[in-house]
């Protein structure tokens, strides 16, 4: 008994840092919209910089609690400088554009992180005055555990006065239900933005200072906190603090018993609670369909076929492309390769979201799918390149259709954040299910065969496949079914009340785009010999998230943009030192510079061009 | 006081507004008639900044605040009452006060949190309720008097009498004549004539995004054709 009681205050402790870091994420949220991958960042700056403070200053009582506040306040002015230099100038953009910046942004601190702190954990130190443990039942229970156990309630009843109690509280919850309302009211909104973005990032901070007695301050912490604070914060309702709060208690304390039944289980328990959840409840427990004047709403232009003279340029480019092996070197068809599977990705997960409306975190699930599916059929079942090649977009199909079930019951963000909960889960289990996936050792010597396995045999295979795959895409967002998903995603409520089965289309399409990106992944699996878990990881979901927001989500070419300048960038930075930094730097000025995406930023230069060299040229 | 001029709004590709014309004197109530989409709503949210494809000309008290944010149009002295009243739901009757709540102005009559429960007392037994708590007739009160804390001169109404009971609409005239009396502006948009004639001075008839006739209620009671041709469905 006592043991169990000892294990539930464990579990109490993590729901407070936890909690410390999923509201400051649901605060911003609430009042801004933005889903901010950045708060992780904000976190682990948080750790590292109470990490100096505290080390610097001797350790007393007064040092350390010092160290805490300071950290929190220098990391609410962080996430201040972000908002104000950076996510300010891109409230206009389209819903989710924000959402490049803070990758970027997460990029940029990691390399910042490194210069400052370099690469070895850092040990903190333990609190003073709280080092020891304290027998409660006969269990030892470390007594900044239970300091931790208050501070979470301390500072939920801190934000509920806050809220209730001030007028800038007052603002804040108006400003989460109806934000242009409030600006319509006299209230400046930039400020509140500004203000919520502090608050948010302070939060995140302290989160992060409080656990250096408690775990090693690493360059890891940002992404492996991001993806269980957004499931609390979706399990709560996305901007209810005292949602939060719950869900990370039920999070926090289910983990710490689950775990003495089933030890591996910790890495995927919090996705598939935020699935049960979001099932049940489709805002979350705490949270409110978001009120229509919520985002700027600007209809989408009708997509058009391409004129003739795009044609017969994507026609030359795509046989300059098929004409490169006759001078390129083999670095460069690998490359190139590389290019064809990250283009039918993002084509696929364009189709998913821009077209589809349906916005995903975790595309990645089904990329992995694919190329686990070819792995397995050639190492486990003895299949052929030929078989794998039709089992890798099959199980990403299977894959789609099960999650798909799922997913698109909901909208918005919870549908994204639903596909990434799915994502995690495959990985979880790809990564823990040692005897059929080899776990972290992937999967090894997932060849083509003999025929095709020159890189310029290859390299036309990938090519075939892949330009294939996105001129089927092509035709399916041109057909009638296209047209149903892009009516579907301006407007679910007409769709339907003109006799659509909106959900079934939206199952389809999402099959579709499963099935397509698991083609991606097989293409890329026979292109790399092997597989590993990171291919289902957040970071592939992120990326061809930036290939599509970055290219531009309102024109079909935007994603084979996108993918084009990611893979080529991608390629020439990682070669050089502190390349995370430019990388995100290079991000972040694109984003700035076209916010309406590659495609649309081309598209505005070209028009800028004709004027200038004067209208009778053009016409 | 307000002179709108040449105002063309578009959504997306769609011409809402081509070149409305208006005006709105010191001390006087407008009413904006006109049918079902003709655009009455989106020359109010023009006027209030709340439209981002707009071009023409809002000068009130002289200054321009076309392209200007909503925040800053209702502190030059422009309240706002939108038709779908748009109540801070979770928020209490007097949180939501509180959110329009502004400093006083030189030259409006100030509206106390005291004051408007007077004038709408049923908000006063209500005021420690959640916004979605309240009826649709209390809702519409609550959208006013959060209005009026920003003490505005010139208050925007867009469609007061819509959806709501006879008993309502009649409390609503009595408001908007009491506003009036405190020597507000009133441009409020309406589809009911018979409400509109009750409380206003003059009216503007609007459709198809243009100003179609302009006069007082006697001349368009004169010219039942216009009523006819413009209002009738």
């Amino acid at each position: 008994m006592s043991f169990y009681f000892a294990q539930l205050l464990t579990g109490l402790a993590n729901a407070s840092s936890l909690f410390l870091i999923a509201c400051g994420l649901s605060i911003i949220f609430g009042v801004t919209r933005i889903v901010n991958f950045a708060h992780g960042s904000l976190f682990m700056l948080g750790a590292y910089i109470a990490y100096s403070v505290v080390t610097r200053l001797d350790a007393g009582v007064f040092g350390f609690w010092f160290g805490m506040l300071a950290a929190a306040l220098a990391v609410g002015l962080v996430g201040l400088a972000m908002e104000f230099l950076i996510l300010r100038r891109l409230y206009r953009a389209p819903e989710l554009f924000q959402l490049v910046a803070t990758f970027g942004l997460v990029l940029v601190i990691q390399d910042v992180a490194l210069a400052i702190w370099g690469a070895a954990d850092l040990l903190g130190p333990r609190a003073p005055g709280l080092a020891r443990a304290v027998r409660i039942f006969g269990e030892p229970i470390p007594q900044y555990d239970l300091a931790l156990i208050g501070i979470g309630p301390l500072v939920l009843a801190g934000i509920w006065l806050l809220f209730h109690r001030t007028r800038w509280g007052i603002l804040v919850r108006a400003a989460t239900q109806d934000r242009d309302m409030v600006g319509a009211l006299g209230v400046n909104q930039n400020w509140l933005f500004s203000a919520a973005f502090f608050l948010g990032a302070a939060l995140a901070g302290l989160g992060g200072a409080l656990q250096i007695p408690r775990e090693a301050v690493s360059l890891q912490m940002d992404l492996n906190v991001i993806a269980e604070a957004f499931v609390v914060v979706v399990i709560g309702g996305m901007g209810s603090v005292a949602g939060a709060f719950v869900a990370a208690v039920l999070i926090s304390v289910l983990n710490a018993f689950a775990v003495l039944v089933f030890p591996q289980i910790s890495i995927v328990l919090p996705f598939v609670v935020m699935a049960v959840v979001l099932v049940l409840r489709p805002h979350g427990l705490f949270g409110k369909p978001g009120s229509g004047h919520g985002a700027p709403g600007e209809p989408e232009a009708p997509l058009r076929h391409m004129s003739g003279r795009g044609r017969m340029a994507l026609a030359a480019l795509v046989l300059a492309m098929l004409a490169s092996p006759a001078v390129a070197g083999d670095f460069t068809l690998i490359l190139l390769v590389d290019l064809l599977v990250a283009m039918l990705f993002a084509a696929s997960l364009h189709f998913l979201m821009g077209v589809g409306g349906m916005v995903s975190f975790g595309h990645a699930a089904f990329f992995g799918i694919g190329a686990y599916g070819a792995a397995l059929a050639v190492k486990t079942l003895g299949l052929g390149m030929g078989g794998a090649m039709l089992a890798g977009p099959l199980a990403g199909a299977l894959g789609a259709l099960v999650f798909g079930w799922f997913c698109v019951r909901l909208s918005g963000v919870y549908l994204a954040m639903l596909t990434l909960a799915a994502a995690q889960i495959v990985w979880g289990i790809t990564f823990q299910w040692q005897d059929v996936t080899g776990g972290d050792d992937g999967i090894l010597g997932v060849w083509p065969a003999p025929w095709a396995s020159s890189d310029t045999a290859y390299f036309y295979l990938a090519a075939a496949i892949c330009l294939g795959g996105i001129w089927a895409l092509r035709r399916v967002v041109h057909s009638p079914f296209g047209y149903l998903l892009r009516g579907g995603r301006d407007s679910p409520v007409r769709a339907e009340a003109i006799g659509l089965d909106l959900r079934r289309h939206q199952w389809a399409g999402f099959t579709l785009a499963g099935t397509l990106a698991g083609l991606a992944g097989t293409v890329f699996a026979f292109s790399k010999g092997s597989v590993f878990p990171d291919v289902l990881g957040i970071a592939q979901s992120v990326d061809g998230l930036i290939m599509v927001l970055l290219g531009g989500i309102h024109a079909l070419a935007g994603p084979l943009l996108g993918a084009g300048v990611f893979v080529l960038i991608e390629d020439w930075v990682s070669r050089l030192d502190f390349w995370r930094f430019i990388f995100g730097a290079i991000i972040l000025a694109v984003v700035l510079l076209a916010p309406d995406g590659l495609a649309g930023g081309l598209e505005r230069l070209r028009r800028l061009l004709r004027r200038t060299t004067g209208g009778g040229a053009a016409r | 006081m307000l002179e709108v001029t040449d105002l063309h709004a578009r959504y997306g590709g769609a011409h809402i507004l081509g070149g409305v014309k208006l005006t709105v004197a010191g001390g006087e109530v407008v009413a904006l008639l006109g049918r079902n989409g003709a655009g009455k709503t989106t020359t109010i949210k023009s006027i209030m900044g709340l439209v981002r494809q707009i071009s023409g000309s809002v000068r009130y008290e002289g200054r321009e605040l076309l392209g200007r944010p909503p925040h800053v149009i209702c502190r030059a002295g422009i309240g706002y009452v939108p038709e779908e009243r748009r109540i801070f739901a979770d928020l209490t009757v007097a949180e939501n006060l509180e959110v329009g709540r502004r400093p006083t102005r030189e030259g409006a009559p100030h509206w106390s949190v005291a004051h408007l429960y007077e004038l709408f007392p049923n908000l006063a037994e209500r005021r420690r309720n959640q916004g979605k708590q309240l009826s649709g007739g209390e809702q519409q009160m609550l959208t006013i008097a959060r209005t009026l804390m920003g003490n505005p001169r010139l208050v925007l109404l867009d469609e007061p009498s819509e959806g709501i009971a006879p008993v309502i609409v009649e409390q609503m005239a009595r408001v908007i004549a009491e506003l009036k009396r405190e020597g507000l502006s009133v441009l409020l948009s309406e589809q009911n004539l018979h409400f509109a004639r009750l409380v206003s001075d003059r009216a503007y008839i609007i459709e198809t995004g243009q100003v179609r006739y302009e006069g007082d209620f006697a001349d368009l009671d004169a010219r039942p054709e216009v009523s006819e041709q413009f209002l009738a469905v």
